[in-house]
């Protein structure tokens, strides 16, 4: 399909069509997870004392890390703007693999707190607080791997094109969003005890 | 001044596709908005036969139970529950939905904001292909052991989230499976159709040049967006229960079945709206080109629907009005929901507003606009009593509210989208509707429709229950009178279907045989009577309109014309 779509290179409000489109997604997946933290903090305030001698299980220690990992690859996703900006081609496909990186670093750390916690018994069918706890924290680490997957297709074949690079900028917006959801759910789950 | 296209793309030079498309990559991988409307509009009208038949099948078992149906033979009481549960599944997501919004919205938006398609035409064909497979997921449904899911199109826990209570172990989980593919797909398409609209409109259209109609599915898309997160969450949770065995909605093991009623609800209720909104703007275009009259009080009626959308996030609870909420709740959700009554009748006394004074035409588009003024009134007037608490005590699960829901369902999704289909007719296929076959259809279907519902509002104030497979079991509902009330009511519904056949063959004939139309057979202002009927792959040709006024200037003082099109220069 050779034919340019005009409509997609208007820009009324000044907005460049793709970053208003990431801001409505964004908008959506607020709603999604606002609807399952509120879930659970309502079940939290119902059930009170159970929940938290059920939250006690989880480890503190691989969540803080998971933090960390996650709010410095923020930080290199803007770098990689930044360097985007500079119209810098390797200095961009560099930190984005840097961010990937520290996003293989959470899904490991995940994963072996996942099956430390399944060898120990806690399986989403254990109690309510565990069902919620693999349900939000699964659907936010299946939002990282769905960033890591876009961010290797923008480094390896987006940056290969200068119209494409403003996608950096879109994924970034993104990524914030996944670490800002992770900030909510890493005091509800892992330091309210 | 029109604005020249290549000047705009700024990427190369703008060229048409003048090689021939073949069949599947023009009708079915098409990426052409117009295409993927016609595309909705024609699964939405499938589905529509379908419901409709469930209909007629579950009607004829409530008039002569036990007997054996024509075309369908005797109804057993689990699949009566199935034909219930998805006659109002169908109807709402898979042909009001993607009618009043996905149809109208993909085949209008681009058009009638002056733009030669969406913003993302990938997406939106996407959008589709996820529609499609949603809807053959929920038809599969049929043919599974268990047979489909029947626990309501509510689908409360905890009869949808076990199967040793639905007893549907396959058709539950593909029944929740359809319904939330079918909402990925329209969050797809709202994005699109909002930024398309935020981003595309032609040179010069401003705020509020924006034709009602556009504005309106924009809201609903916003709505829809912002509602229906926590049901996706939901969902996620009742899929777990069903098929991995959690108990996030099981009181037994510490989970809350009143929890899935909230989610459901935050997001059920807005989607009255996502729904009504639409049809509202249909209604605004149609009155406004065959009364000759500026839409009265344009910015009013923007306003008031903004208001509506941020109210009916406050409403939900009056669904559960006995599940248990507090009763000082109560009070709040009865406040919420009569104040919401105030911003729809804005906008329908504005519709009665701007008739006074006009030349009215009545056209068979023009009868149903009419007609949604006046049922959807009915509607709205009957949902005093179920909005608040104190009579919805005695009246819920009644078919009172069966009768109330269906007076505003029916006007939307039903008269409304007539009065669309109608309408914008010649733009679509460039030749008009016969008029004669169309007044036909149109006395058909009010006369069924308000035959269907009456009686059952009467039968519902009378204390019969919904949800009952034979009301010959219950003493207190057996009585001659009810059931002769019954039996008018599905003879009613058999008046109603056989008046779509006049409009299925009007339908089918005029897309051939019809009257040619020409560009603006209405004589309408907006952006899409511009176009050539029907527009071309680009819409507008080489040369993309600009816009110099609002959208309904009609019968402006000291012009020859009645009407002044957007786009005409000063």
């Amino acid at each position: 399909m050779a034919h340019q779509i005009v409509a997609t290179g208007r820009s009324r409000t000044g907005i460049p069509t793709g970053r208003l489109a990431v801001w409505w997604i964004i908008g959506s997946e607020i709603v999604i997870f606002g609807g399952l933290i509120a879930t659970y903090l309502l079940n939290r305030f119902n059930h009170g004392p159970s929940w938290s001698a059920e939250a006690a299980h989880t480890n503190t220690f691989i969540g803080a890390a998971n933090t960390f990992w996650l709010l410095t690859s923020s930080l290199f996703v803007v770098f990689a703007h930044a360097a985007s900006e500079r119209k810098d081609a390797n200095k961009t496909r560099m930190w984005i693999w840097l961010t990937i990186m520290l996003g293989g670093f959470f899904m490991g750390f995940k994963s072996y707190e996942y099956a430390t916690e399944i060898l120990h018994g806690y399986t989403i069918f254990t109690s309510n607080f565990w069902s919620f706890y693999y349900l939000a924290t699964g659907l936010h680490g299946f939002h990282v791997l769905c960033g890591m997957v876009i961010m290797a297709i923008i480094a390896e074949n987006d940056i290969k094109n200068e119209r494409n690079w403003h996608r950096v900028e879109n994924i970034g917006l993104y990524w914030h969003f996944v670490d800002i959801v992770w900030i909510f759910l890493f005091p509800l789950m892992y330091i309210a005890k | 001044m029109a604005e020249v296209v290549h000047v705009e793309v700024g990427h190369g030079e703008h060229h048409d596709d003048h090689h021939e498309l073949s069949f599947w990559s023009k009708y079915i991988f098409s990426t052409d908005h117009k295409i993927i409307g016609f595309q909705y509009l024609f699964t939405g009208m499938a589905m529509a036969l379908i419901g409709g038949y469930f209909a007629y099948v579950f009607r004829m078992q409530l008039a002569f139970p036990g007997s054996s149906i024509p075309f369908w033979g005797t109804l057993s009481p689990a699949a009566y529950n199935s034909l219930v549960t998805n006659h109002g599944t169908i109807m709402i997501f898979w042909v009001a939905m993607p009618v009043l919004i996905a149809a109208m919205g993909n085949f209008l938006i681009p058009l009638m904001i002056g733009c030669d398609d969406m913003v993302f035409p990938k997406i939106n064909r996407l959008s589709y292909q996820i529609f499609l497979l949603s809807a053959i997921v929920l038809l599969a449904s049929f043919f599974v052991p268990g047979g489909a899911f029947g626990g309501a199109w509510t689908s409360y826990a905890p009869l949808s989230a076990k199967a040793q209570y639905n007893s549907t172990p396959f058709g539950a989980p593909l029944w929740l499976t359809a319904v939330t593919l079918e909402i990925v797909a329209f969050l797809l398409g709202g994005i699109n159709f909002i930024t398309t609209t935020m981003n595309a409109r032609a040179k010069g259209m401003k705020m509020f040049d924006i034709p009602m109609m556009v504005w309106m599915i924009v809201i609903a898309s916003i709505l829809f967006m912002c509602s229906v997160g926590p049901l996706v969450a939901g969902a996620v949770m009742l899929l777990f229960d069903q098929t991995l065995g959690t108990a996030f909605f099981d009181a037994n093991a510490g989970g809350d079945p009143v929890l899935w009623q909230h989610l459901f609800w935050f997001f059920g209720h807005p989607e009255v709206y996502v729904v009504l909104l639409p049809a509202m703007g249909i209604v605004a275009e149609v009155t406004c080109t065959f009364a000759r009259k500026k839409l009265f009080s344009y910015k009013l009626i923007l306003y008031s629907s903004i208001g509506l959308g941020i109210l009916s996030f406050f409403v939900w609870a009056h669904h559960q009005f006995i599940s248990g909420v507090d009763p000082r709740a109560t009070y709040l959700f009865t406040t919420t929901t009569l104040l919401i009554s105030i911003p729809v009748a804005i906008m329908l006394f504005a519709f009665v507003a701007t008739l006074y004074g006009g030349s009215i035409r009545f056209t068979t588009a023009m009868l149903f606009a009419l007609a949604f003024t006046g049922e959807f009134l009915l509607g709205g007037v009957t949902g005093i009593w179920l909005g608040s608490s104190g009579t919805d005590i005695y009246l819920h699960d009644t078919y009172f509210v069966l009768a109330h829901f269906h007076y505003t369902f029916v006007p939307i999704a039903i008269i409304a989208t007539f009065a669309a289909i109608y309408y914008w007719f010649p733009k679509m296929f460039g030749r008009k509707m016969n008029e004669s076959w169309g007044k036909i259809h149109f006395w058909g279907t009010i006369i069924g429709f308000n035959g269907i519902f009456i009686p059952l509002f009467i039968l519902g104030a009378g204390g019969q229950h919904r949800r009952i497979y034979n009301f010959q079991n219950y003493p207190d509902l057996a009585g001659a009178d009810m059931q002769d009330m019954r039996v008018f009511a599905t003879m009613s519904l058999i008046v109603m279907l056989v008046s779509q056949i006049p409009f299925l063959i009007n339908f089918i004939v005029s897309i051939k045989r019809g009257e040619k139309a020409g560009r603006n057979p209405w004589k309408a202002n907006t952006l899409e009577w511009v176009a050539p009927s029907p527009p071309p792959h680009g819409n507008f040709g080489p040369v993309l309109p600009e816009v110099y006024r609002g959208p309904y200037e009609f019968s402006v003082d000291g012009r020859e014309k009645d009407y002044w099109p957007q786009n005409e220069k000063p």
